[in-house]
């Protein structure tokens, strides 16, 4: 073995299309550098596949560096692999021993369904967006821009929660396959501003009752979400976004 | 031949003046008008949601599987606006001529002002939105003095700005598809424009999911599909960053303007190896903190930490004592080229330093967490190394391209009814963009300049009334099947991204951060041979009608392939230095970029001449009446 590289046994989940059967195949890595990310190991063993002329593994990927959300695959049980904070194009191959054996799958849940092999369709999130996730201001009616302060805790703390990537990581960790974290960041980070109070009770309803629609579980507080989030998006957050969900039944502002 | 359509009269009434020339559209005639935009970056989504808010009906198309991962996301220092908050000094006319001289003196004088004048609102309109910027104990914004700047005019969102402000731009559409005006067809690849009686009336799509073409009508089409940077191979750009929109565009009668120009980003974490699949950009707000340096001694191997003071060589600092680390994006990186093409690269390679010691030792560790944290455990996580111990490396990495479709002052296309906007013009940048300007760009066209150009452009020419089974919808459905047919029927022995690799290293080498008639010569000769092994030798395994991503991929690339002859050629023919362009025998006795006012004071746009002709170079001269041309100095 060449020095800074390892060789790996990867068991893939393959599947054509969403009605059609999976299963798992197995290839092999060899000698691949630690200090590449997962994403271009996955890239070596395409680029090997493509010049048999096979079927190259499909998944999602696009920046590459950890922002857009793309990206994401379950990786020994873990979704986005064994680092925390990390999403899977930013994790290294570092993290893994030379002959280990990883079994790589999609972001599984009834609301994702699979596209092909670690690609899903995660529109159900636009959807939940869709029902409230924004400010209802039309460009031009905005007031100057320091006309309102918003105390720097109280925005940081916006900030904290508007970090999500929609990567769907959370959902994919929960055993109830929960959209609670994803929801809940992008409610409280515009419950903390006042720029989001006005629709704060239309919002907070529209959107858990369009996650219910879609077909996510409930939140049964197992903070698996927390743990795998590549953003580091606490499960206070849903203990906010419930708050806000009675403050709402029992207002009607 | 050209006309700009810039308006009369004195630079700041020139954008007032305009908005009141034009003509409006009854807001209830306005459903009857539908308009494409195509891509959802920020000047996509700002643009869908706007539209969609007057009352036309919008189609929007992207390539992701949602609109909110187009690559602005990825932006992280900030955005630029002249509110003067910091009472430093700035001002409308400030921020227009920084710009107007950052870029070399290579735009167009009305759109810079413009986009001076329009940057204070975006910043009103992004707060009312609820994007959680930065903010001083008192609640007020926080700003802080960003890649070349002296005042303090960049507000930001930790280091995650463009993410917040497209979030920002796609939770306004999202509202709209709510509303049921706006529509949005994800995993979509733009094949072709369509173009009947002169204007442009709709698209050709690939399904991406299904590989169904699909064609698309409207009265009018938005395009925003970014930059070409990925023609390099390697670049900061997302993966699926590609010309080809763009590209089909021009190969339909929109001019291309200054495809040369193209940004070399200073703070980019250096090139690893052979299987790398791209770069990471380093947000140049570390340039605050952080000092550059190499040692004075070539090939040093010692640790870094081990490099005592004297041994330093602080180049930056000690060329441009006024700037420092601070200058502006080109100088910056061309620099760096100059101390590694002497030896004095980090063990002799191709990599600087960007050190935060002193920064840590006079603010404290928690402050430098504070305000970088996220940036420096990105840097941990790809390298291995903690910046808070030791010294980041870093190297310039193309990042952005100025040029673009050629627009007037309209952003309209020299096609009628096709717009542009964003990083897929060319307008604002000159010949190098600032640090933080991208953002404003990006949303001065989408939220307040397309809206009132649309209007003005529907009103006068009415509707397309192009029918779904008209001659030319079913020519550009056709010539996308042929396309991908003739791709698939290939089968030959090369991979795509071996293909594209050997394209990307001929263009960093030839037409690069430095760039000479002999190679630009050479690259010319070489291209048609790469494209030629491509078209004969490239093997897309799969089948068309299935989600095939390296069908994808190959059709950006070919379009790559034809696309750096025009980037090269225009690259040879601008025989001047300016801003991102180097040309190595045009520089000053201390080595800066040379401009020739008298002879290249003009932006060069592009016209296709057919598969097998060359292509015609017209000119739009730049008159500028405000600014006085000078040599760029930041000593």
């Amino acid at each position: 073995m060449a020095p800074g590289t390892i060789s790996l046994t990867l068991k893939v989940w393959r599947q054509a299309g969403p009605d059609q059967p999976g299963r798992f195949e197995t290839y092999r890595a060899e000698r691949i550098p630690t200090d590449i990310s997962f994403l271009e190991m996955l890239d070596i063993v395409n680029d090997g596949l493509e010049r048999e002329g096979k079927d190259p593994i499909a998944f999602d990927h696009d920046c590459r560096e950890g922002i857009c959300g793309s990206c994401g695959a379950v990786v020994n049980g873990r979704p986005h692999g064994p680092r925390k904070a990390t999403t899977l194009c930013q994790l290294h191959m570092r993290e893994f021993k030379d002959g280990e054996t990883l079994v790589i799958e999609p972001f599984r849940a009834k609301a994702f369904p699979v596209v092909k092999d670690l690609v899903v369709d995660r529109s159900a999130f636009d959807r939940i967006i869709q029902a409230g996730g924004y400010v209802s201001v039309r460009t031009g009616q905005a007031p100057e821009a320091n006309s309102i302060p918003v105390p720097k805790h109280r925005a940081d703390r916006a900030m904290d929660a508007a970090q999500c990537i929609g990567c769907g990581a959370c959902v994919a960790a929960c055993p109830n396959a929960s959209a609670s974290l994803f929801t809940a960041a992008k409610i409280v980070q515009l419950a903390m501003l006042p720029q989001g109070h006005p629709e704060r009770t239309r919002r907070v309803v529209a959107m858990v009752q369009a996650m219910d629609r879609e077909g996510f579980g409930s939140c049964s507080k197992q903070y698996e979400c927390e743990a795998v989030c590549p953003k580091e998006i606490k499960v206070e957050n849903i203990t906010l976004m419930n708050r806000e969900y009675l403050r709402a039944l029992v207002r009607e502002d | 031949m050209l006309d700009a359509r810039v308006p009369k009269g004195p630079l700041p009434e020139k954008w007032t003046r305009c908005q009141f020339d034009m003509k409006l559209v009854n807001p209830s005639n306005r459903r009857k008008y539908t308009v494409i935009v195509v891509g959802t970056g920020l000047a996509g989504s700002s643009a869908s949601a706007t539209l969609a808010e007057l009352g036309y009906n919008v189609k929007t198309f992207c390539l992701n599987d949602t609109p909110r991962r187009a690559h602005s996301i990825a932006a992280q220092g900030g955005i630029n606006a002249a509110k003067n908050y910091q009472n430093d000094g700035d001002s409308v006319y400030r921020l227009f001529y920084d710009t107007i001289k950052g870029g070399d003196y290579r735009s167009r004088e009305a759109n810079v002002y413009r986009l001076a004048e329009i940057s204070v609102k975006i910043i009103d309109h992004c707060v009312a939105q609820g994007v959680p910027f930065a903010r001083e104990y008192g609640g007020l914004l926080d700003n802080r003095s960003f890649g070349g700047a002296q005042v303090s005019r960049t507000f930001y969102a930790r280091g995650q700005t463009g993410q917040q402000l497209l979030l920002g731009a796609y939770g306004a559409l999202m509202k709209e598809v709510n509303a049921g005006r706006a529509k949005v067809f994800p995993r979509r690849e733009m094949m072709d424009l369509i173009v009947a009686n002169g204007r442009a009336v709709g698209i050709v799509v690939r399904n991406m999911v299904t590989g169904a073409l699909e064609a698309h009508l409207a009265d009018a089409v938005v395009l925003a599909s970014g930059g070409y940077g990925n023609v390099f191979f390697l670049s900061t750009n997302g993966r699926s960053c590609n010309v080809s929109a763009a590209w089909r565009c021009y190969q339909r009668g929109a001019f291309f303007a200054n495809p040369c120009l193209t940004q070399i980003h200073p703070t980019c974490i250096p090139v690893h190896g052979e299987l790398q699949s791209k770069l990471t950009l380093m947000s140049e707000s570390l340039r605050n903190d952080g000092r550059i340096w190499v040692s004075r001694q070539p090939g040093d191997t010692r640790h870094p930490n081990d490099i005592p003071e004297a041994e330093r060589y602080y180049y930056l600092e000690e060329r441009y004592p006024s700037f420092g680390n601070l200058v502006p994006r080109d100088v910056a990186s061309r620099n760096a080229k100059q101390v590694c093409d002497a030896g004095l690269g980090v063990r002799g390679g191709n990599a600087v330093y960007l050190d935060f010691r002193d920064a840590i030792t006079r603010e404290g560790e928690a402050v430098i967490r504070e305000r970088y944290g996220n940036l420096f455990d990105m840097y941990e996580r790809i390298t291995g190394v903690d910046p808070y111990k030791e010294p980041m490396t870093i190297f310039p990495a193309i990042h952005y391209t100025m040029g673009g479709l050629w627009v007037d002052y309209h952003l309209m296309s020299t096609i009628p009814g096709l717009f542009v906007l964003g990083e897929a013009n060319f307008s604002d940048h000159g010949a190098n963009r600032l640090g933080a300007s991208a953002l404003m760009q990006g949303l001065a066209d989408g939220y307040f300049i397309i809206p009132y150009t649309m209007g003005h452009y529907l009103a006068t020419t009415g509707p397309a009334k192009t029918r779904e089974d008209a001659p030319e919808v079913r020519e550009a459905l056709e010539s996308a099947e042929v396309r991908i047919r003739k791709l698939m029927s290939i089968r030959g022995k090369r991979t795509v991204n071996e293909m594209h690799r050997r394209l990307g290293l001929l263009l960093w080498d030839k037409c690069g951060m430095a760039r000479n008639e002999r190679g630009l010569r050479e690259a010319l000769e070489e291209i048609p041979a790469i494209r030629e092994e491509f078209w004969n030798n490239v093997n897309i395994p799969g089948e068309t009608g299935t989600f095939n991503q390296v069908l994808e991929r190959a059709m950006r690339v070919a379009d790559f392939m034809e696309f750096a002859e025009l980037m090269v050629r225009d690259a040879l023919e601008r025989r001047e230095s300016c801003g991102g362009h180097f040309r190595e025998e045009y520089q000053t006795e201390d080595g800066e970029a040379k401009r020739d006012d008298e002879n290249f004071a003009h932006v060069a746009a592009w016209e296709y001449a057919g598969p097998d002709a060359a292509p015609r170079r017209h000119v739009e001269p730049l008159v500028f009446e405000e600014v006085k041309p000078s040599q760029r100095s930041y000593k």
